[in-house]
């Protein structure tokens, strides 16, 4: 119980923004934090509490999975990289071949979200493959 | 003719003598108590009798201890009839267990989150993720996200934050 004192705040913060399907456990000495935020800000806004609490996350006793609710009538998503081009693959994995790129701020289609890191999209170009979803946000 | 004359004051002693042998609702009441008092499954449930018309009110555990109220109400003497009113409590939703990625499948995702940090090195054994090297502090939020999405056991953060 002493880990979810010590993240109340989280847990509480994470309660009153509507995070839905919440779960919070504590196992093996790890507080296990699951649901789903209504948006991105909300997610941002419990990681910024979770840093208040362990600044840095080197506590190493936290496993928050918190996921963005998507509208399932999204199928526009923009990709977010820092600056540089998003590559496309041909399957989910970073050991996967290139297919192609999608540049920085492109808006392209989101085709499929079967897999929760890879997203599968397909470009104007008409390049389909698998990019990493953390890149691609709804528009 | 006089058994004819007498009839009414008969039917009036019977229906007298039978409202004596009628227990009192109170005493009812105490009967169906102790009765469900016996099972601690029933024990929090609340009678009330009007009439010999037991109504019983209270929540209990489950559908076996709901049913079980009504039949020992049903059997307890000078109960008419029975309102059962007892509702089963929800069910406490045991929460589900904690999904660990396994270390195969855990190792490849966790390659692709850590592939844009090249100052930062990442292992993965009994699905524990530790970090090491170093990385901007700005940066470090993207990736903490990136890797609790995997579902790993922990993620033991011993990155150098600049």
């Amino acid at each position: 119980m002493a880990l979810q004192d010590k993240y109340k705040g989280l847990t509480d913060a994470a309660t009153a923004a509507g995070v839905s399907d919440l779960q919070v456990r504590e196992q093996d000495g790890v507080l296990y934090i699951d649901g789903t935020a209504p948006s991105g800000a909300v997610k941002d806004q419990l990681w910024t509490k979770y840093g208040e609490i362990d600044p840095n996350f080197a506590g190493g006793d936290v496993v928050m999975n918190v996921k963005v609710a998507m509208d399932a009538a999204v199928t526009k998503v923009k990709v977010t990289t820092e600056s540089s081009n998003l590559n496309i693959r041909k399957g989910p994995g970073t050991d996967q071949p290139i297919v192609g790129k999608a540049a920085h701020g492109e808006t392209i289609t989101l085709v499929s979200k079967s897999n929760d890191q890879w997203w599968l999209v397909r470009t104007d170009d008409g390049e389909e493959g698998y990019a990493y979803a953390q890149y691609l946000s709804a528009e | 003719m006089k058994m004819l004359r007498l009839l009414p004051a008969l039917v009036l002693v019977a229906g007298l003598s039978f409202t004596g042998c009628k227990p009192k609702d109170s005493d009812i009441k105490a009967s169906v108590e102790k009765s469900l008092k016996e099972n601690p499954a029933t024990s929090s449930v609340m009678v009330m009798v009007n009439d010999g018309v037991a109504t019983l009110s209270g929540e209990v555990a489950d559908a076996a201890a709901q049913s079980e109220s009504a039949a020992k109400a049903t059997a307890t003497k000078g109960v008419k009839s029975v309102v059962n009113n007892v509702t089963v409590a929800a069910p406490v939703m045991a929460p589900a267990p904690v999904t660990i990625t396994a270390d195969d499948p855990l190792t490849n995702s966790v390659r692709d989150a850590t592939k844009d940090y090249p100052t930062v090195t990442a292992t993965v054994a009994d699905g524990v993720i530790t970090l090491n090297g170093t990385i901007a502090k700005a940066s470090l939020p993207k990736l903490m996200m990136a890797l609790n999405s995997l579902q790993p056991k922990k993620v033991d953060n011993k990155l150098t934050v600049k």
